[in-house]
């Protein structure tokens, strides 16, 4: 039986000291305030040394630096760790998706660049295959009235993340990482609401963001939101709890997950 | 050396670190030169089928391979589109012609039940023959990640090393003489899949 995915997501910023840039892992707050809390690579090899089933790579300061700054993590992810991986953060062009996939992503993630350039989907869904293309929808506003927001939450687009998931879909995405800016970084549960919506009305995998602070919030997740993977940053940065307990507390719920790697 | 067959498609530098975390010295090939020295080769692959097809005719890969794997008779491990690709015919994108290494047909994954997802992607448990190589060492049932929208039936049972279920039974792994072929991604598989690379690094007729 195909089981649930439980995706650590890993946040990161350019750290500027001279001469180059350097990658840290941060997390965030409602995509505002962020705070530092590591190494994204030895980080990645602690969760895969958990038993996380994917992981996520976003590169917050895209753009500022030069992509060389972000591919020498993903090299440096692809030759220690063993697991599936999605890297986004600033992906514009078919270039973009190239040199990412070529340092060993498995997946790359778009999302301003989906809502600006919605063929830029297509383009590379046939280039690359759809299961390489991950529609990244961030939005504000749970419930009915939700809109999706782009350039890192700080731009209001007319679009509902509901028919713009489908959409997706239908140009060529191969799976949905949906994010509750609202609840990001607050650890008071998932949206379920909008989440169900979303997992209802696609027929590709849903992961589902922002809010998980108990591993109940996983579990609704996954019983009431019907999302295929739960990703959190926050919870796996500050929790003193083994991620293994989190594993076997939803397993207890009668939900199918790995236990051991 | 180990040789990996590049045909511009795929995540290539994860097959050559799992392969290299496995104590191989492990060679991408972009052409056919070099196939000879081989001691083992793998032919990973992700994307469309006519496209793969269509890659490695180009660069001459077929008529190589065919020569190594029946001629010198040199082990080979096909990953995911790399075992589709072995088979007689795909119904990807309309209907076309694959190597034709096992009686098989690669056609859309349709579950049963359709509260499951097309393509199939994540971790699935796989059920394995006692007698196969690969899978030798491993507990019953282990995880394996799986991405994928087309499988491979097989009209010749004995070929079937493994099959996961998703909404019916889906082949997980072949193996015929000196072929293998996995759909998961042993590279992606953590421990579990790199032991099955190891297998079949260590394999010996």
């Amino acid at each position: 039986m195909l089981k649930r995915r439980l995706i650590p997501k890993l946040q990161m910023k350019a750290l500027p000291s001279s001469p180059f840039a350097k990658m840290v892992l941060v997390t965030t707050i409602q995509f505002r305030e962020s705070i530092v809390v590591g190494d994204p690579v030895s980080q990645a090899k602690i969760y895969e040394a958990q038993a996380a089933d994917e992981l996520i790579f976003l590169d917050l300061d895209a753009g500022k630096y030069q992509r060389k700054t972000m591919t020498n993590v993903v090299e440096d992810a692809a030759e220690q760790i063993f697991m599936p991986f999605t890297v986004g953060g600033g992906v514009k062009t078919i270039e973009d998706f190239h040199c990412l996939l070529s340092s060993g992503a498995d997946k790359v993630s778009i999302n301003t660049a989906a809502v600006e350039n919605p063929k830029l989907i297509t383009e590379a869904s046939e280039i690359y295959g759809s299961q390489c293309v991950v529609l990244s929808i961030d939005y504000r506003d749970n419930g009915r009235n939700g809109s999706v927001w782009i350039r890192d939450g700080k731009i209001k687009t007319d679009l509902d993340p509901v028919q713009w998931a489908r959409q997706g879909e239908e140009l060529g995405a191969g799976e949905i990482l949906l994010t509750s800016i609202d609840r990001d970084g607050m650890r008071s549960g998932l949206d379920i609401e909008t989440i169900r919506r979303v997992a209802d009305s696609v027929s590709i995998p849903v992961i589902a963001s922002g809010g998980c602070g108990l591993a109940e919030h996983f579990v609704e997740g996954f019983q009431e939101g019907r999302a295929d993977g739960v990703s959190a940053g926050t919870y796996f940065c500050f929790k003193d709890e083994n991620p293994m307990q989190t594993r076997s507390q939803i397993r207890n719920a009668g939900i199918p997950i790995r236990l051991h790697k | 050396m180990i040789a990996i067959i590049d045909y511009g498609m795929g995540n290539i530098l994860s097959v050559k670190n799992a392969v290299s975390m496995a104590g191989k010295e492990a060679r991408i090939l972009h052409t056919p030169e070099g196939l000879e020295d081989a001691e083992r080769i793998v032919l990973p692959g992700v994307g469309a089928f006519p496209d793969c097809m269509k890659n490695l005719r180009l660069k001459g890969f077929i008529k190589a391979l065919e020569e190594a794997v029946f001629q010198r008779k040199t082990p080979i491990l096909g990953i995911c589109l790399g075992m589709q690709v072995m088979a007689e015919r795909s119904f990807e994108c309309g209907e076309h012609s694959g190597m034709g290494w096992f009686e098989a047909d690669v056609v859309r994954l349709n579950p049963e039940n359709s509260s499951l997802r097309v393509p199939q992607i994540g971790w699935n448990d796989v059920t394995y023959r006692n007698d196969s190589p690969l899978f030798a060492g491993l507990p019953d049932r282990p995880d394996f990640y799986f991405v994928h929208s087309y499988s491979l039936k097989c009209r010749d049972e004995r070929d079937v090393d493994a099959t996961c279920d998703y909404g019916g039974v889906v082949t997980a792994a072949l193996h015929k003489e000196n072929i293998f072929a996995t759909q998961f991604h042993p590279e992606k598989s953590q421990d579990y899949g790199l032991k099955v690379l190891e297998n079949f690094l260590r394999w010996r007729p």
